[in-house]
């Protein structure tokens, strides 16, 4: 393969509720900061596959695509992993890019590998930091083990290099004065029939605020004890105005109802200004979602917890004296 | 009708001892020495999932693993839950391989012992939890892939799903042959027991060389991985740990004050 022929960044831009997934929104701010390592005529493409697309289409410019590839089609209508992989195939065979960002939800983490087989290409999935090397070859840090360890994984002799990336690891920018132009793309879609089919969709939208609009986190794990105990942390966070996270033991004992506040490697990456939490131990699943936080201070009865290491301030007692004391003072 | 059902499952180091891996500088490589391997939880669940389907609608169940010899009784122990067969593909020639050449390998094993109705994997491994391999498989397969399973029934040659998504759930029918990747919310594992160790020395348990698949060794281990491992470290997170000590009131005072320093308003 000649790894020359393929150039710019494309983004998977996933329409979510009629608008760009926050976390697609993310990840063309991370092409941005790409392109400027790998030169200026590298192109920034947003590829948007749909039925009724045309605002998301024009909102993506101001958030740094240069070309939108826009694939309207009624059989896009709802995700299906044989037509949307099939179809965000054939817009990277046309375009050739160099890196390929799709961002880690439920939808590109299963579009990702399908597209990548497709194409016989190396994908890197949760990536913690994107770089370029030296050869102008992208470099993929992954977690492993609970994020326990972090490897880099390259992909330097296959085009496009594809990456996930989870919400909350890279950063949008905005700016009212970028635009950009769309391109149409169509190919046939008539293949597949209907061996997959949608019969019914429950929309349950996240409760409370989202982890990712907060500039203050609560996070509670299982030290929490029971579900009466989990409305303190809520009453603390609703008084600062912030959010409540939680770990996956948390999330397991149904104290948070949330599946979207948990935080970590299978949930999401938050960088809060403060990050207050109790009865968290600190496994490396969790803690590798914290670590852009500002400030982090822990509450734990038992002093050795290995969250300590990686807090700000450490609180050893009882959270329960502590957070009823602070919230006391808020009232 | 009665489902042939295939299983993937992936022998892990048990993450309940995750503290004692570490990275020798030097080689740049992960050591993992003293930590026990077991069957990923995920891999459980759909493992419970495909016994499920034949217990009622009857069937066969059969095991697949890539890996060395040496995980032999985590396959005995997917025997004991009640797996009727197992394939152990152990190979030199596949060491290496990432989520491309390792799902090539476990679909050449497939369509060599096959055909199969269904084939289920978890939704990710516990070590690595790529999350790639079960759509992979099915393309591979070339048939219908389905991830992030929360329910999973069948009637009449079709399989109802529910799928957990960012904004609720959607309700899928997939026509057979598929490839399904389930969460834990499926099911519960059953759990092992004497009768069922018992039983399992007795099933098949065979292993599978690379020359015994229909492989393009092209595609198989480091030579059919696009992906490359780098560089391997610990993540560098250690902050400060400053203890604020005190009567749970004067805590409270510091809490907010930080609070106020990070310009939260309080």
């Amino acid at each position: 393969m000649n790894t020359n022929e393929y150039k710019d960044i494309l983004v998977f831009a996933e329409v979510q509720n009629l608008k760009p997934a926050e976390n697609s929104l993310e990840l063309l701010g991370e092409a941005n900061r790409l392109r400027n390592e790998l030169g200026d005529n590298t192109r920034v493409l947003a590829a948007v596959l749909g039925s009724n697309i045309s605002p998301v289409v024009e909102s993506l410019f101001r958030f740094g695509a240069d070309v939108v590839i826009s694939f309207v089609d009624d059989k896009l209508a709802e995700y299906r992993s044989d037509l949307y992989g099939e179809a965000l195939t054939r817009i990277i065979e046309k375009y050739k890019p160099a890196i390929v960002l799709i961002g880690a939800t439920f939808t590109g983490s299963e579009l990702a590998p399908t597209v990548a087989a497709k194409l016989k290409t190396g994908l890197a999935a949760h990536c913690t930091e994107l770089k370029i090397n030296d050869e102008g070859n992208m470099v993929q840090v992954v977690p492993a083990f609970g994020g326990k360890v972090l490897g880099d994984i390259l992909t330097p002799n296959h085009r496009p290099q594809m990456a996930t990336v989870k919400a909350g690891i890279t950063q949008k920018i905005e700016s009212r004065d970028f635009t950009g132009t769309i391109e149409d793309f169509q190919c046939d879609l008539t293949g597949f029939g209907d061996r997959i089919k949608i019969t019914g969709r429950q929309t349950e939208l996240a409760k409370g605020k989202p982890l990712h609009e907060s500039e203050c986190i609560i996070g509670g794990g299982f030290g929490i004890g029971n579900k009466e105990n989990w409305t303190l942390l809520e009453e603390l966070a609703t008084l600062l105005n912030g959010a409540t996270g939680c770990t996956r033991p948390a999330l397991d004992e149904g104290w948070s109802q949330d599946e979207h506040a948990m935080i970590g490697t299978s949930g999401v990456a938050v960088r809060p200004k403060i990050y207050i939490n109790a009865g968290i131990s600190g496994a490396a699943h969790h803690t590798c979602g914290i670590k852009d936080a500002g400030v982090i201070i822990s509450i734990n009865k038992d002093a050795n917890a290995p969250i300590f290491e990686v807090s700000d301030y450490k609180i050893v007692s009882d959270w329960k004296k502590i957070v009823e004391a602070v919230v006391t003072k808020l009232k | 009708m009665a489902l042939n059902i295939a299983v993937c499952v992936k022998p892990v180091p048990d993450s309940k001892h995750y503290d004692k891996i570490s990275i020798d500088p030097v080689t740049k490589t992960w050591n993992r020495t003293g930590i026990p391997m077991i069957i990923g939880d995920l891999d459980k669940h759909a493992l419970e999932a495909a016994l499920t389907l034949r217990d009622k609608f009857q069937g066969k169940v059969t095991v697949f693993t890539m890996a060395p010899e040496s995980t032999r009784d985590n396959l005995v122990e997917a025997l004991a839950m009640g797996a009727d067969e197992a394939f152990l593909l152990s190979d030199k020639a596949f060491a290496g391989a990432d989520t491309l050449a390792t799902s090539h390998t476990l679909a050449a094993a497939i369509t060599k012992t096959g055909p199969y109705d269904l084939i289920i994997t978890g939704n990710e491994s516990d070590d690595g939890s790529t999350g790639q391999v079960s759509a992979q498989l099915g393309e591979w397969l070339g048939m219908p892939h389905i991830m992030n399973i929360t329910h999973l029934g069948y009637q009449e040659g079709v399989i109802e799903l529910s799928v957990v998504t960012e904004n609720g759930s959607v309700n899928y029918e997939v026509v057979l042959p598929a490839v399904l990747g389930v969460t834990r919310k499926v099911n519960k594992p059953r759990l092992t027991n004497v009768m069922g160790m018992l039983k399992a020395r007795s099933k098949p348990l065979t292993i599978l060389k690379a020359e015994d698949l229909p492989v393009d060794v092209r595609q198989i281990g480091l030579t059919g991985s696009p992906t490359q491992p780098g560089d391997i470290y610990s993540p560098k997170m250690g902050r400060k740990t400053e203890e604020i000590t005190g009567s749970p009131e004067e805590i409270a005072d510091r809490i907010i004050l930080e609070l106020r320093k990070a310009g939260i308003s309080v």
